[in-house]
């Protein structure tokens, strides 16, 4: 094993007095991060021990990324308010070599590793082995790689392509990275979400053992029977703001669930009563596999209704399918060997392609607006009316005086803020670009709209907006499917509420019924193996 | 028109009604320098060539050439621009024409075919090639560069191939007005020759030209959108009066208005209609802007990007005519380059690498530009080295300006 770096007593940098050093090893002060449009994080205080495990917790866009990439340099010191003190001293990162030069490392939930490098490369991946008149030293390279992933634990060779090993093995090999860069600070963004079961155990106890040898470790994670397993302290993060930082002889699940999602439920939701008509959508035995991997089910064997006038919303952990199953319903924009029935209004209606699902009266509306739902260069007019351009058309040719009109009319039933519908849709804010989508798929004039995180990473108030105009929607007989990751928005807005689970609906509650601690238990429940 | 109007600040309630006009007229001519940028710099090459050239750029003859010597590269760049703002490319536009030429010979010359049988025959091969190449992109999944590379090798072989070592010339004469007629019917006016239908033609231009713009304004205002202050619609509209008009008097004392001219006016406007007004050209532009968003809107982007090929292969297929029966002679050096000057005149124009941004119109501009920087440095007597490497700076420098100006307005910096 390599000599390790992080222990407290050979690292302190002292500056300053010199003379209160603290036992935390990092404290972040008042931060405060504002988007165009959004406040992401107001007034944030974080304090993390030497040699602790520190968990951080909340829900999906409570600001727990964003508190990190502000910890790590990606957005650098200047972009936002605040302080932020690393060993004892007051640090301004410019970016995130600045921050891996002082030993804050940060793993994101996306795996930064190039596929088609081997392990080695990847560890050593702008860090390289240099010999002699500046060549890499192959040799020493693999030498040390295998050091490395001897310490975490990976009994595969150095050479080997990362694309070749399972995402379990790559989120270690990511770790030997951020080893060899003589790391203090571990940052892991939801480490386990694409990992199996015996991954995450692994993981989880290279955790503890990396802690063993003095390497502070801050956790980013939905699952909360992880963060019991492993944390010391967990920092709870709510609407941008800390809530509370709960020690480990106080940390229980319950707990945590209240932290995050212990909120004033009244003023939050508008207040609507669903007149439910008949039966719109039925899905009957709806499976969907991996688009790369067809061996893999993504979507197990799914069956849902929803009526007009019903709001029915979907819930499930990140990698659940709620997604996926969307998409491979929307046309079959996701996913292979795709197999179920589809019936609208008792008829079996055909699904092949994403025109046909438009035109049997299906829209969804994506969780990724800027990847998969706008055009940012192209102006806001002509996003709405993209999807049922037909309409417009006279004679072969787009009536565009009448598409202003239109947008107009979205613009202003909607309340869109932009100075005119021909500005450009990414000078837009989240809030106001969503209402694009939205607007988008009301012109298209569906029976059923499938809403993926309406209010994904958009502020309180067009949040609110947002709730209203699905609460209209259904009122004109629409039958609306929201899925979302925060469950006190589907106990808000929804009649219904599917929970689904590694791909299979795992339960069904009417709303009444529900609380978000039955949700979560669903939500969780695994397969019987 | 957008109007970018930004806010004015609070002023006194006297001030504000002036004030407000005179920012408005302001960031209207902002606005406006920024998106029509591309007409002043064609001026600037413009005045600049006029005044090192003592004027031989703007003789009546000199325009005459301009526009035929240019006309197959301008057919190129409408097709091009389009499949650049799909985020394709096409680099076998050049090979695709000189091939169509070598087949046109073969059906006009060799078979003796009817001259419009002939003509017809070999855009349908322009098509066929097109839809090839079409396949190979839309529905097999592979990089437009690629496949076009290949095309471009793969036409060149078989223009060579169909002319089997030897030119293939004498066209017939109505198909040779393709590239070098002219619609005349000169007069004898007091010593000085002018042609009263090339005049009509262009008086025609003109009030179809007024007609249409009042028409639009008056349409855009009926629905209040915003639309340019009045003296700048004016002024506006006025420029290109003056162009139009100065260029047909230039043309109706030289020989008349080029058939080459009468081609590229009939397809600027048919494809700056499909371009803007039918859902085919607004699915290029989804496409190109964010082609996830596009499939996930109910868009056939195969479809699209099959038939823009189909388009391109046609268009290439018209270069090659123009450029064949300019010269009355297929042979197999023809249309080496053109894809080089066509995707330039497209970029030059301001059609963003990226895809999603470009128009037919700066497509043409950018056309002329490259066009009179070549005919200017031409009678000025600089070499065909120098003209190569001032050619490649423009583009550059067009490009650069281009990306700075979106890095200004912030909207492709946030991704």
């Amino acid at each position: 094993m390599l000599p390790t770096t992080g222990h407290p007593q050979n690292n302190d940098v002292r500056k300053g007095s010199g003379t209160d050093v603290t036992q935390n090893i990092l404290e972040m002060r008042g931060i405060t991060k504002t988007f165009p449009g959004v406040k992401a994080l107001s007034d944030v205080t974080l304090q993390v021990q030497r040699g602790e495990v520190h968990a951080i917790c909340g829900e999906n866009g409570a600001g727990k990324s964003t508190l990190m990439k502000v910890l790590s340099g990606v957005y650098p010191h200047g972009t936002y308010d605040g302080e932020i003190v690393f060993e004892n001293e007051t640090v301004e990162f410019s970016d995130i070599r600045d921050s891996e030069s002082k030993g804050i490392v940060i793993i994101h939930q996306e795996l930064a590793l190039s596929q088609y490098l081997s392990i080695a490369e990847n560890i050593f991946l702008g860090n390289e082995v240099k010999g002699p008149f500046g060549l890499i030293d192959w040799n020493k390279t693999n030498f040390e790689a295998a050091k490395l992933l001897a310490r975490v634990g990976l009994s595969e060779k150095p050479t080997t392509k990362v694309m070749d090993i399972g995402v379990g093995k790559q989120q270690l090999v990511e770790i030997a990275k951020a080893l060899s860069k003589e790391v203090k600070l571990l940052i892991l963004d939801e480490p386990t979400a694409a990992l199996n079961d015996a991954d995450s155990d692994h993981l989880l106890d290279l955790i503890l053992h990396l802690k063993q040898q003095g390497i502070t470790s801050i956790i980013i994670s939905h699952k909360l029977n992880e963060i019991r397993k492993i944390a010391d302290n967990v920092t709870v993060i709510r609407d941008g703001k800390t809530i509370e930082t709960i020690t480990r002889t106080e940390v229980s699940e319950d707990r945590i669930i209240k932290g995050m999602v212990g909120r004033d439920l009244e003023h939050r939701y508008p207040d609507h009563t669903s007149h439910i008509g008949e039966e719109v959508l039925r899905v009957e035995n709806w499976t969907a596999h991996h688009p790369q991997d067809n061996q893999r089910v993504i979507v197990d064997n799914v069956s849902i209704t929803a009526n007009a006038g019903e709001i029915v919303g979907i819930a499930g952990l990140m990698g659940a399918g709620r997604t996926e199953f969307a998409m491979s319903l929307f046309g079959r924009a996701y996913g292979s060997r795709i197999s179920g029935t589809v019936y609208k209004r008792g008829k079996e209606i055909k699904v092949r392609s994403v025109a046909e699902a438009i035109q049997n009266g299906l829209a969804y509306a994506t969780e990724d607006r800027k990847t998969y739902g706008l055009n940012l260069i192209e102006d806001v007019k002509r996003n709405i009316s993209v999807a049922s351009l037909d309409k417009l058309v006279t004679m072969g040719l787009v009536n565009d005086n009448e598409e202003y009109r239109i947008a107009n009319e979205y613009k202003k039933s909607m309340n869109i803020k932009t100075p005119s519908v021909m500005n450009k849709t990414g000078q837009l804010s989240g809030g106001n670009q969503q209402k694009v989508v939205l607007s988008k798929w009301i012109q298209s004039d569906p029976d059923v709209l499938i809403l993926d995180e309406p209010t994904r990473g958009i502020d309180v108030g067009a949040k609110y907006e947002i709730y209203t105009i699905i609460n209209r929607l259904a009122d004109e007989g629409k039958a609306i499917i929201v899925i979302s990751s925060e469950l006190p928005e589907l106990l808000g807005i929804c009649d219904r509420i599917y929970t689904l689970s590694e791909g299979r609906i795992t339960g069904e509650l009417p709303t009444e019924d529900a609380t978000p601690e039955a949700l979560l238990k669903l939500m969780t429940l695994e397969k019987q193996r | 028109m957008t109007s970018q109007t930004t806010n004015p600040a609070p002023l006194g309630p006297a001030d504000t009604g002036r004030q407000n006009k005179i920012t408005a007229m302001l960031s209207h001519a902002a606005a406006d320098l920024g998106k029509n940028g591309i007409f002043l710099a064609l001026l600037a090459v413009v005045v600049f060539f006029s005044i090192t050239t003592n004027g031989i750029l703007l003789r009546p003859q000199n325009i005459s050439n301009l526009i035929v010597q240019n006309g197959y590269i301008l057919v190129l760049a409408i097709g091009m621009v389009l499949v650049i703002v799909a985020g394709h490319i096409d680099l076998s536009v050049g090979s695709v024409a000189a091939f169509i030429g070598a087949v046109s010979g073969v059906f006009a010359v060799t078979w003796g075919l009817p001259w419009w049988l002939a003509i017809i025959l070999s855009l349908a091969v322009g098509a066929l090639v097109g839809a090839w190449q079409g396949f190979w992109i839309a529905y097999v999944g592979i990089p437009a560069f690629i496949v076009t590379l290949a095309g471009m090798l793969i036409f060149r072989g078989l223009a060579l191939i169909t002319l089997g070592n030897s030119n293939i010339g004498s066209f017939p004469q109505e198909y040779r007005n393709l590239g070098n007629g002219f619609i005349n019917f000169p007069v004898q006016v007091g010593g000085q020759l002018i042609d009263p239908v090339t005049m009509a033609i262009g008086a025609v231009a003109i009030i179809a030209l007024v007609v249409q713009q009042l028409r639009t304004r008056a349409g855009r205002m009926k629905y209040g959108q915003d639309v340019e202050p009045m003296p700048w619609f004016v002024g506006k509209l006025a420029l290109f009066v003056v162009g139009i008009g100065a260029v047909t008097l230039a043309l109706s004392s030289f020989k008349g208005i080029p058939v080459t001219l009468v081609v590229l006016a009939a397809l600027v406007l048919t494809y700056t209609v499909v371009a803007n007004r039918t859902t085919f050209g607004r699915h290029i532009y989804a496409i190109g802007g964010n082609r996830r968003a596009a499939e996930l809107s109910g868009i056939k982007t195969r479809w699209v990007d099959f038939y823009l090929f189909v388009n391109m292969g046609v268009l290439a297929a018209l270069a090659g005519l123009i450029f064949t029966a300019r010269l009355n002679l297929a042979g197999p050096k023809a249309g080496e380059g053109f894809e080089l000057e066509a995707i330039s005149a497209a970029f030059i124009g301001g059609a963003a690498v990226q895809g999603g941004i470009g128009t037919v119109t700066g497509a043409i501009i950018g056309g002329f530009i490259i066009g009179v920087l070549n005919n200017g440095m031409s009678i000025m007597g600089i070499g065909i080295e120098w003209q190569q490497a001032v050619k490649g700076l423009v583009l550059l420098l067009a490009v650069a300006f281009d990306v700075y100006n979106k890095n200004r307005a912030g909207v492709r910096t946030r991704r």
